[in-house]
């Protein structure tokens, strides 16, 4: 669990649940012998300085390329990005999509919202967004998994790679947190 | 079917904030130095505490334009104070798009008898407190986070401490007590017997909780963090300092290695001259701002 800010204790918490041993990730020795990585809601700011600062980045994007399944959600997904709208901060540049910080405006914009996620087959899911992320690129190995009513992506995944624009470690559903693992359980192949 | 407001979005930015630093600037320059050093969100003020106290007079809500600029000049979430109880600033700031409000008891109170209605809006409001009871009575009215107040403007931590202390005191008696102790316990707190069985359960508030008012250096932050804050408020600390940018990025590196000395002691080296400070103990009573708002 990247744990150099923002809500990883949440996340922590639903793994807690659901059997899984975590370590939190603030320096890159942390990372040895990790299965799967998550990256928290939080400040994608913030974030990259704190990676740039104690040389995250590259043992991420090395576990990326060796096929470790990573998990970004918010500000997570805004690191796995390829690029971003705008040119700070600076992505880890790990999944082909390209994103857009704060695309649904300010926290006054915030908002929850009933959505399907497609490998939960019809049952509705409520996701809340917070200053949320848009994805407005999507590279052709990208597979849609939900959208909201309007059609714009919010849950995307590329092989061993997974991005969520919004937050399934607020509230007491774990089917998301369920679903990564199963597919981390499996490998990448 | 989208809903925007809730209680889960409100409380939830609070979430993406914790283990993070939020701090007081009162222009766009100070608000982009406090984004390049790792703050997770800025308080736009048009003075910090420090000057605040120096001025005296009545300290109200900044003006408009000046938190528009601020908002303009960073991307990450912008906090604005406004005054205890004076719920039409707070609907002014809801109306700019300021992402939390702080109703605070660093500006002159407008109520002495009531706290704004905090339900009634979409923007979530942070309230300041001395201890749970202050804490819960703030959540009832619809504070989505709590922060300690300490004593603003002052470089001296002991209050925050106090604060903190008496905080975290309070919930671990809660959780040795027996079922039948706690309906007398919520009398005595002056809280809603509901949220204070909820504490009990949750074994911390049940929204996050910042330290404030007081914190100075990267060990303070860190101190805080151990004493079981989600993450800190840095008000005059950073900008009242010798080397603002330096130190502004040693206390987010102090807040999120918190649990690691040596890396505490390393962001702590040749960090220029801190805020020079006043000690809490020579202020007299009505120069203190955390007995505001005590209701």
């Amino acid at each position: 669990m990247l744990a150099v800010q923002g809500d990883f204790a949440e996340h922590i918490a639903i793994l807690k649940q659901l059997g899984v041993d975590t370590v939190e990730v603030r320096l890159p020795g942390d990372l040895d012998g990790v299965d799967a990585l998550v990256m928290p809601g939080g400040e994608s700011t913030t974030f990259s300085y704190l990676m740039d600062l104690y040389n995250l980045r590259e043992p991420i994007v090395e576990a990326a390329s060796g096929g470790t399944p990573i998990w970004g959600t918010c500000a997570g997904m805004i690191m796995m990005a390829r690029e971003l709208t705008e040119k700070f901060p600076e992505p880890l540049g790990l999944m082909d999509i390209g994103v857009a910080r704060n695309a649904f405006g300010r926290q006054v914009d915030s908002f929850e919202t009933d959505l399907r996620f497609s490998p939960l087959g019809d049952d509705s899911y409520r996701a809340i967004f917070i200053r949320a992320p848009g994805i407005v690129r999507l590279g052709d190995d990208v597979q849609v998994l939900a959208q909201l009513s309007d059609g714009r992506p919010v849950a995307v995944r590329q092989g061993s790679l997974f991005a969520t624009s919004f937050h399934p470690e607020l509230g007491d559903d774990p089917r998301i947190h369920q679903y990564f693992l199963t597919f981390a359980a499996q490998g990448t192949n | 079917m989208a809903d925007t407001g809730t209680w889960r979005v409100k409380a939830g930015l609070a979430q993406m904030l914790k283990g993070g630093v939020i701090m007081d600037v009162v222009n766009a320059e100070q608000a982009r130095i406090a984004q390049d050093a790792g703050a997770t969100s800025v308080m736009a003020l048009e003075r910090v505490p420090a000057d605040i106290r120096a001025a005296g007079g009545v300290a109200r809500m900044a003006d408009p334009t000046k938190i528009s600029e601020i908002m303009e000049a960073v991307s990450i979430p912008v906090m604005a104070k406004c005054r205890i109880g004076h719920f039409v600033e707070a609907q002014v700031l809801e109306a700019m798009g300021v992402d939390y409000i702080d109703e605070s008891e660093v500006l002159t109170p407008a109520d002495e008898a009531h706290h704004v209605w905090k339900h009634n809006f979409k923007v979530p409001f942070v309230c300041g407190c001395r201890n749970l009871g202050e804490a819960l009575r703030r959540v009832g009215e619809g504070a989505a986070m709590i922060r300690t107040k300490g004593e603003a403007g002052t470089g001296d931590v002991v209050e925050a401490v106090r604060h903190m202390r008496s905080v975290m005191d309070s919930i671990r008696q809660l959780q040795n007590m027996s079922e039948e102790e706690i309906p007398t316990a919520a009398k005595e707190l002056g809280v809603d017997l509901p949220l204070l069985l909820e504490t009990r359960t949750l074994g911390r508030l049940p929204v996050v909780n910042f330290a404030a008012g007081g914190v100075a250096t990267p060990a303070d932050a860190a101190l805080m963090m151990q004493l079981g804050a989600d993450g800190v408020f840095v008000g005059s600390g950073i900008f009242k300092s010798g080397d603002p940018a330096r130190r502004a990025r040693a206390i987010v590196e102090a807040t999120t290695h918190y649990n690691d000395p040596n890396i505490l002691a390393d962001v702590s080296k040749d960090l220029g001259e801190p805020m020079v400070g006043i000690g809490v103990r020579s202020l007299n009573e009505e120069q203190l701002l955390a007995p505001r708002g005590n209701l």
